[in-house]
């Protein structure tokens, strides 16, 4: 293509059509990618409400929450000091069992049931299960051993297990989401 | 495609690819400086924009399929929460749907002109039937692909067309049930529906490759009908031709549109707003609109064939619609053989030219015949006598009129090249 | 020749269309009525939707179902988050299984769909006399000229003619194809109590309650029109750009 002055108009021309072209495609491109993202139904379903009375001491229950699992674990008094009594720097994802209960309702954990890993749901939700070294979950996928606060202890998982958004609409009645 | 030498790349990415596998020299060879008839009409728009459309269904399909449940509990559901709930949705069925609708508007005016100018004959038989097998699996698709909503109309089309198989001798009701996995249209059959309807547009896409092959080995048609002779009568297809059918499909999808976002639901029918109930029949079903002409021609043959006066039957009135119905798009693979005229373009063969037209008139006449109830009247003179008259006339366009003309009609003098017709024309419109 | 044979085509392939519409049963042809949705820039009225929605609700959910809407919907119609949650709060919804494998029943929350009055098909026919009373998510697109047709249905009972032989619990209409219609006349003036002073007439009640269905059936039309200016203008625009860029390239052949 030339640079004569009779050439500017065909070349401004199409650089506009081009343009056009460019921008077309673009825009016609989201609508495709954005159908893949979560549908209205889909986040309208985003909260659970769990009631937690039934729940015994020493107790786990799963509940489902954006098609995962959740654990509510009533915790004894020896868990609550077990997870209390670990040195925070000997952490691998350091975090204090405080930061993940609510404040005077340290008996109850609620977790994502996920291992951070590779997204296998931990063992140790039932007594009969096994709870791994640090009496709290373990994932048999690949070996990661969580304690009784759902923090990594040992193994590949490299972060705590995570606390899904939740509060206390009573004191035996909470709403995840 | 694929042969003849290698073009020269600067970008040495592109030529370190193009000495392994000449992907670039064969887009450069066949859609850039392609030599292409220099006097192409917006007609020539047509397969161009088809082609943009059935990218375009099957950009829009697989998106649906990922929303789309093909259970006959969920199915009807599953459409309505793609329309409500799904991100855009709503655009992409929409989309989905006038699409069908657009796709076959311009194949239909694509088959058009081939036969206005004789781009069916010698030497692009092969090119020409390759098209006509591209309209019968694009038929079958838009079929199984307007069950899936799972409407009445949906399910009443489908009780309706596949009974058409029973019509065979002997075999039909076997081949019935074997179509529907069942005892009638039911899951079995929406499920293979669904797995068909996402499997065909790729092998109609397999077919439109064929189709552009052949057409590149023996160039494209023209408006005047006669062989480039030289460079004189040709040029290069890019920027040429590619610039002119951007242009053209903008002002197609800019009619699309209106469809899509002002009118969605027009071409469509209201009964498919209705879950499917095998207990209650709509009282008028009707095919989608660009099945209405074949339709007609499937109603209106409501007589036995056989020896009269007696109780022999050769061919029941409903056999006989089922033939006719195949037979019409039959007779469009055989045309080449029909039309043996040396003059191609209707441009110089007034005859044809007329008779042609009032095919396409008639055409139109069967759509509205096969839209309306069986026992309607138009102008008080009923239908079913139109219908047989115009199912008459697409027959006998075929194998009366055209072999007659092949013997009879002159045409006028052919211009000596394309470039001189150019010279004309533009000679023609400085007067006018 | 060609852009007038493209016309031609167009013509002969729309007219039997529109032919085909505009010939119905034998009901009285439909009356056109002016609403705020319809045209290219046609928008739905929030305050009517509000109103219809509460007819709906007060009359014709007795009977009939909305099954494809859910309260998290009623966004559309102006109401807030807190609003919906009242409104569904006052519906009660089973659930279940609980940790015991009972049902139970609680209060509806935005994401549960509007609840239906009958268990299901065969128990609202037996309830009605054997005829189901349709569900009324996508009424208006499931018949030609819905909003009209509804429009008319609501305000076209009638006494009957004498030589027309009604059973028990059968009404005539003059919009009903045949005429026969087993749904008692809904609607009468004064029924429900409006609180914005709109008119308490039938007429009234069946405009605001079609604008509801209209929404119901088609919640993105606002979106749609709005999106269809938008491409359409950009296509238009580029067509011309196109135009020429071709005019450009094609002048040194002609």
């Amino acid at each position: 293509m030339g640079h004569g002055a009779g050439e500017t108009r065909r070349d401004f021309l199409q650089l506009t059509a081009g343009s056009f072209g460019a921008v077309g495609a673009g825009i016609a491109l989201w609508p495709f990618v954005h159908s893949m993202n979560p549908a209205k139904d889909t986040l309208a379903l985003s909260t659970t409400e769990v009631d937690i009375s039934p729940i015994r001491k020493g107790q786990s229950i799963t509940v489902m929450w954006r098609g995962k699992p959740v654990f509510i674990r009533h915790r004894t008094e020896a868990e609550i000091e077990e997870a209390n009594a670990v040195s925070i720097a000997d952490l691998p994802d350091k975090q204090d069992d405080a930061e993940r209960v609510k404040k005077d309702k340290d008996q109850w954990l609620v977790l994502v049931g996920i291992c951070t890993h590779l997204g296998c749901v931990p063992t140790g939700q039932k007594q009969t299960e096994t709870r791994g070294e640090f009496n709290g979950w373990f994932c048999p996928c690949h070996g990661s051993h969580y304690d009784t606060s759902g923090r990594i202890r040992k193994g590949p998982a490299p972060k705590n297990l995570a606390l899904p958004p939740y509060e206390f609409l009573s004191d035996t009645l909470i709403k995840i989401g | 495609m694929g042969s003849g030498e290698r073009a020269e790349f600067k970008n040495p990415v592109v030529s370190w690819i193009d000495e392994r596998l000449p992907v670039f020299s064969m887009m450069q060879q066949e859609y850039g400086v392609f030599p292409t008839p220099r006097n192409f009409n917006y007609f020539w728009n047509f397969g161009a924009i088809a082609m943009f459309m059935l990218v375009a269904m099957i950009a829009t399909g697989i998106f649906l399929a990922m929303n789309y449940t093909p259970h006959v509990d969920m199915a009807f559901d599953s459409v309505e929460r793609i329309d409500r709930d799904v991100n855009w949705g709503w655009m992409l069925r929409d989309i989905h749907m006038n699409g069908a609708s657009f796709f076959f508007i311009a194949v239909y005016v694509h088959i058009f002109r081939g036969m206005y100018y004789g781009s069916y004959k010698k030497p692009r038989e092969l090119l020409w039937i390759l098209g006509v097998v591209i309209f019968l699996l694009m038929m079958a698709t838009a079929f199984m692909g307007y069950v899936l909503p799972w409407g009445q109309m949906s399910y009443w089309g489908a009780t309706v067309i596949t009974n058409l198989f029973s019509a065979i001798p002997l075999v039909g009701d076997s081949i019935v049930t074997l179509l529907w996995g069942g005892f009638s249209i039911d899951n079995p059959t929406l499920n293979r529906f669904y797995a068909l309807h996402y499997l065909m547009p790729f092998v109609i896409f397999a077919v439109v490759f064929l189709h552009v092959w052949a057409l590149h080995i023996c160039g494209s048609n023209n408006p005047t009908g006669i062989e480039p002779k030289g460079k004189q009568d040709t040029l290069p297809f890019h920027p040429y031709y590619t610039m002119k059918d951007t242009f053209g499909l903008l002002v197609f999808l800019v009619v699309f549109c209106v469809f899509v976002f002002y009118a969605p639901d027009y071409l469509g029918h209201p009964d498919n707003y209705k879950e499917a109930n095998p207990l209650v029949t709509p009282p008028h079903i009707v095919p989608e609109w660009y099945f209405l002409p074949f339709y007609a021609i499937l109603r209106a043959i409501t007589f036995d064939v056989g020896i009269p006066g007696t109780e022999i039957v050769f061919i029941s009135a409903k056999l006989g619609g089922v033939i006719s119905m195949f037979g019409s798009i039959g007779l469009l693979l055989i045309l080449p053989w029909l039309d043996t005229h040396p003059i191609r373009s209707a441009r110089y063969r007034p005859k044809f030219r007329f008779f042609l037209i009032v095919f396409l008139v008639v055409f139109v006449m069967l759509g509205y015949i096969g839209s309306q109830p069986a026992d309607a009247t138009l102008f008080g003179a009923p239908l079913t006598l139109l219908g047989i008259l115009s199912t008459t006339y697409y027959y006998g366009f075929f194998l009366v009129i055209i072999p007659w003309l092949n013997n009879t009609e002159k045409g006028k003098d052919l211009p000596k090249s394309i470039h001189d017709a150019v010279l004309e024309d533009a000679r023609e419109a400085a007067k006018g | 020749m060609m852009f007038r044979l493209i016309l031609f085509v167009a013509a002969l392939t729309f007219l039997p269309l529109h032919m085909a519409r505009a010939s119905g049963g034998e009901a009285e042809p439909l009356v056109h009525q002016h609403w705020h949705f319809s045209g290219a820039f046609g928008t739905y009225d929030r305050a009517a939707l509000q109103r219809g929605y509460k007819i709906y609700r007060e009359v014709c959910a007795s009977c009939h179902s909305m099954k494809q809407l859910s309260f998290r919907n009623l966004t559309d119609l102006g109401y807030n988050e807190n609003q919906i949650k009242a409104i569904a709060g006052e519906y009660s919804v089973e659930d279940g299984p609980n940790e015991e494998g009972e049902m139970f029943e609680r209060p509806a929350r935005p994401s549960d769909s509007f609840p239906a009055p009958f268990a299901n098909d065969k128990a609202a026919a037996y309830a009605n006399g054997g005829a189901l009373p349709p569900d009324l998510s996508l009424i208006i697109k499931a018949r030609h000229h819905g909003s009209d047709y509804v429009y008319g249905l609501l305000t076209g009972y009638e006494e009957a003619p004498h030589d027309a032989h009604l059973l028990d619990g059968q009404y005539w209409n003059k919009y009903m194809p045949g005429h026969v219609i087993a749904m008692a006349p809904p609607l009468s003036d004064g029924q429900v109590a409006y609180e914005d002073g709109s008119p308490d007439t039938t007429q009234q009640y069946a405009a605001d309650v079609v604008e509801f269905l209209t929404w119901a059936g088609d919640p993105h039309m606002e979106t749609r029109k709005r999106t269809g200016l938008k491409a359409i203008m950009f296509l238009v625009v580029f067509a011309f750009v196109m135009y020429a860029v071709k005019r450009q390239i094609w002048s040194d052949v002609h």
